[in-house]
């Protein structure tokens, strides 16, 4: 039990890390909006597999693929960003994800649960984070350029339709691991809340990246342990547990003036 | 060595069926500086995009090989809270940071004015969007200078700069061409400027309307083409009030 539980936190700080890295870069490109939107999409996906008897995760990580290549599309071939669009897409796989998944599991995948996190889906998370962030280290420059400037980037040779896109394809895949830990409904927050608070202390990208990822882990590994305390479902105390630091955060921006 | 270091012949941009620029052609000679000047709305910046290669367009846009094109953009919104230092954005380009306080040092951010001994290290710190216009600006060309471009692409260099500058990007700009092998393209909507920096000037109004050494091309009839017939604000004389804001 002590191993497993131990195991659990590693890689549930794995997945806190890598989201809280995704997600500074979500708060920069203003899509946090998107970011939490995503995480619903997981659901019919999640169902499908159920209702099939294969590994819900496999089918998280199908249905995130299908949206990001969507949200991608749109955002490269149309002037106006269609936010009214995703939020109507996004809504409606919530609603049809809740009506195909199996009861019994619904619970849980809407909210997470630890207990039913499995050896396999562990090490297929550690393998997951290490290319997450192996990738970002070679893309995250690039990124940030086009944040400032989509035409500056450009301008310097870089591709920023494909960045764009291994970017968003990085955030399903660890919007679909965390799924496990924090549900579908909630797993938006943990890319995005971290990355929120760490905008509000960080004075260069440098110290905002990291502590980002270091209040992602935090949060995970706070809540893992307080769920197991207190004997509730993972993913509100993960979730309140990083909404407490972002509330912490913005007094301590508020009182340096 | 004199050939030319970009040509475009009938160059065309839609958007949606919409033409903004249409049949328009022109050379730059190495080493030359060619000011593209018109109305709002005329297509300058489109036009910048268009040569960049950021856009579509139709037509042919040549550069001779072996160019380094910098571009400093006409307008940057920097988001105040953008957790972003000058340095780690110059960084993205230049790791070595020696580099980097040098050409800091050309365009007058530097530390060698023992005024402003503290002033290179202090705005290296600084956040982007923290800024003053005129900073931004230096630090764009800064970005720019900094794969050291043959060509300098530079949307109207004024917009947004301090007045409070001890130089003017353009006093910049021509100590700049002095130092290096650099030929400037500039969208200007300051006609003084223009005749008093540039050796060719483009007049554009979706097409083109002149081309040519300014006191040349620059005459009433392109002038009427370009603002109106009923403008006739402009001589080119160094009097007060002689030159023309556009916006």
């Amino acid at each position: 039990m002590e191993t497993n539980l131990l195991f659990l936190i590693f890689v549930g700080a794995l997945v806190g890390a890598a989201s809280g890295y995704l997600g500074s870069f979500m708060v920069l490109k203003r899509m946090s909006l998107v970011g939490d939107a995503l995480s619903h999409v997981a659901l019919p996906g999640m169902a499908i597999a159920l209702v099939f008897g294969v590994n819900p995760m496999l089918g998280a990580i199908l249905a995130l693929a299908v949206a990001v290549i969507g949200i991608w599309y749109l955002g490269e071939k149309t002037e106006v960003y269609p936010e009214a669009l995703v939020g109507v897409f996004f809504t409606a796989s919530l609603a049809l994800g809740i009506l195909v998944t199996p009861e019994p599991e619904l619970l849980e995948a809407l909210f997470g649960n630890l207990e039913n996190i499995r050896l396999v889906d562990g090490l297929v998370t550690i393998a997951a984070a290490i290319i997450t962030f192996l990738v970002m280290r070679q893309i995250s420059k690039k990124l940030l350029l086009g944040v400032i400037s989509e035409d500056l980037a450009k301008s310097t040779g870089i591709k920023m339709s494909q960045i764009n896109l291994v970017y968003l394809l990085l955030v399903g895949l660890v919007v679909a691991l965390g799924v496990k830990f924090v549900g579908t409904l909630l797993m938006g927050a943990l890319v995005i809340v971290p990355a929120a608070a760490a905008k509000n202390l960080a004075g260069s990208i440098r110290h905002f990246v990291f502590l980002s990822s270091f209040l992602g882990v935090l949060s995970i590994i706070l809540g893992i342990l307080s769920a197991r305390v207190f004997g509730i479902p993972s993913g509100p105390s993960v979730v309140l547990i990083s909404i407490g630091f972002f509330v912490l955060s913005y007094f301590i921006n508020k009182l340096r003036g | 060595m004199d050939e030319n270091i970009l040509s475009v012949s009938g160059l065309k941009v839609k958007f949606d069926n919409h033409v903004i620029l249409d049949d328009v052609s022109f050379d730059v000679r190495r080493d030359s500086t060619l000011a593209i000047i018109g109305p709002n709305g005329a297509g300058k910046t489109i036009l910048f995009k268009a040569i960049l290669g950021l856009i579509p367009f139709e037509g042919k846009v040549e550069w001779a090989p072996k160019v380094r094109i910098g571009y400093v953009p006409q307008k940057l919104y920097v988001s105040n809270d953008l957790p972003l230092t000058v340095s780690e954005f110059l960084g993205f380009k230049e790791k070595n940071m020696g580099k980097v306080t040098q050409i800091l040092d050309e365009v007058g951010l530097g530390e060698s004015n023992t005024r402003e001994a503290h002033r290179g290290h202090r705005l290296l710190n600084t956040r982007l969007g923290a800024l003053s216009g005129g900073e931004l600006q230096r630090v764009l060309i800064v970005f720019a200078l900094l794969d050291q471009p043959n060509v300098l692409l530079f949307d109207e260099p004024t917009s947004g700069v301090d007045i409070s500058g001890e130089e003017t990007v353009y006093s910049l700009i021509s100590k700049l061409k002095k130092e290096k092998d650099l030929t400037i393209i500039f969208i200007s909507h300051e006609l003084e400027v223009v005749y008093k920096h540039a050796d060719t000037v483009l007049c554009l109004n979706k097409e083109k309307v002149c081309f040519g050494p300014p006191k040349d091309a620059i005459d009433k009839q392109s002038l009427a083409a370009l603002y109106g017939e009923d403008i006739h604000f402009y001589k080119h004389h160094n009097h007060e009030n002689s030159h023309e804001h556009g916006d």
